[in-house]
């Protein structure tokens, strides 16, 4: 156990209006994604929580549906106040980058005819694709070690990408269908 | 109020929201996930918007500071406008938060179990797949594109391998994308 764990009492949030700034704070400051800037925030500036508590939080976010991060306000500011934490912690990370994105959107609508504006965005647009790429081929990697063997997991990641991005079949039957096997043969091989 | 969008029938906003809703609790490794889904409903199936609008709705959001999953509002605000980003904010938002709040109080100490582990174990691989059929999917456009095809692909490369090799924030890359855009190179 690293002096990390053992430190029980880590400073808390004093009301959910400081919980609603400090998510407002570092969703700000996330170009390209919050998770980093959470990480420094949260463990490292505040010490709301531990190094090994910030992992544990994520992990779980990351089983259920819906966008990480978002998760990892929900579950945070519930651990501190309840229902009440857990909006105001969502609301702060939310509505100022919504309000920002959505006046960008509008100002896109209006400039778009700009061809400097439209040229810029379409150059965006190709990075984003790369930067989503990207994410994809770092975790292949954990393909490597899943309990499905590696040539069955890459096989089911496969199948995915041909009949969601190439045969276009909704994603409830993928999900559903695709996911429900690979869950159970899962399943099989954790007895 | 001009800049918005031809206002979509009742019937239409509430399609969008049940459709959003659904992808919630599909989103399994994150919203953009079910990208693919929201392009093949809002795109192809409803020709709501175009694909080149879709990437673009993308690209906001990721150049925008906040969490990526706002590019959901973008996609609604480019369908029909506040009422369209309602739809599918709301949609996607609101069965994910009463689920994970469900599960940080009451399942948090059964994460270790077969159960859990089958599922993460599962659904790993789709969700794999899932980001390269994203990233498939916002790159076609600029392909089909012959003029710029080569330019895109290069900058495509240039964010991958940077983001791989690189310790270098995602900004800069977003940044490097506007100014070669912006300069007309692709």
């Amino acid at each position: 156990m690293s002096a990390d764990d053992a430190v029980a009492e880590t400073p808390r949030p004093a009301s959910a209006t400081e919980l609603f700034f400090a998510f407002n704070r570092l969703a700000l400051q996330g170009f390209g994604g919050v998770l980093p800037v959470a990480q420094r925030e949260l463990v490292e500036r505040r010490h709301w929580l531990t190094k090994t508590q910030f992992v544990e939080i994520l992990s779980l976010g990351q089983v259920l549906p819906g966008p990480n991060v978002v998760n990892l306000a929900l579950m945070l500011g519930d651990r501190f106040f309840g229902l009440r934490g857990a909006l105001a912690a969502l609301g702060g990370m939310l509505a100022a980058p919504l309000v920002i994105v959505l006046a960008l959107t509008v100002a896109y609508a209006e400039l778009a005819r700009i061809a400097i504006v439209a040229g810029a965005l379409r150059g965006m647009g190709a990075v984003a694709a790369g930067l989503i790429l990207a994410t994809a081929i770092r975790l292949m990697s954990t393909l490597r070690a899943s309990l499905l063997g590696p040539w069955l997991a890459a096989a089911f990641a496969l199948v995915t990408f041909v009949t969601v991005a190439l045969l276009r079949l909704p994603l409830i039957w993928v999900v559903v269908g695709l996911g429900g096997l690979a869950i159970a043969i899962a399943w099989r091989r954790l007895r | 109020m001009s800049a918005f969008h031809p206002a979509l029938p009742v019937a239409d906003l509430l399609g969008l929201f049940g459709h959003f809703l659904m992808l919630s609790l599909l989103a399994v490794g994150g919203a953009i996930t079910t990208a693919p889904d929201m392009h093949r409903y809002v795109v192809a199936e409803h020709g709501w918007i175009t694909g080149a609008q879709f990437t673009s709705s993308i690209a906001l959001a990721q150049a925008a500071p906040g969490p990526n999953v706002l590019f959901v509002a973008v996609i609604g605000w480019n369908v029909a406008g506040p009422l369209g980003a309602l739809a599918t904010m709301a949609g996607t938002l609101l069965p994910s938060t009463a689920l994970t709040l469900f599960v940080s109080r009451w399942g948090a100490r059964r994460r270790e179990t077969r159960g859990v582990r089958a599922f993460t174990t599962g659904l790993t691989p789709l969700t794999i797949g899932l980001l390269v059929a994203t990233g498939w999917l916002l790159v076609r456009p600029y392909v089909r594109d012959q003029g710029h095809a080569v330019g895109a692909i290069v900058l495509v490369g240039v964010a991958i391998v940077g983001m791989l090799k690189t310790k270098l924030s995602p900004m800069w890359f977003v940044g490097l994308g506007a100014l070669v855009g912006g300069l007309g190179w692709i």
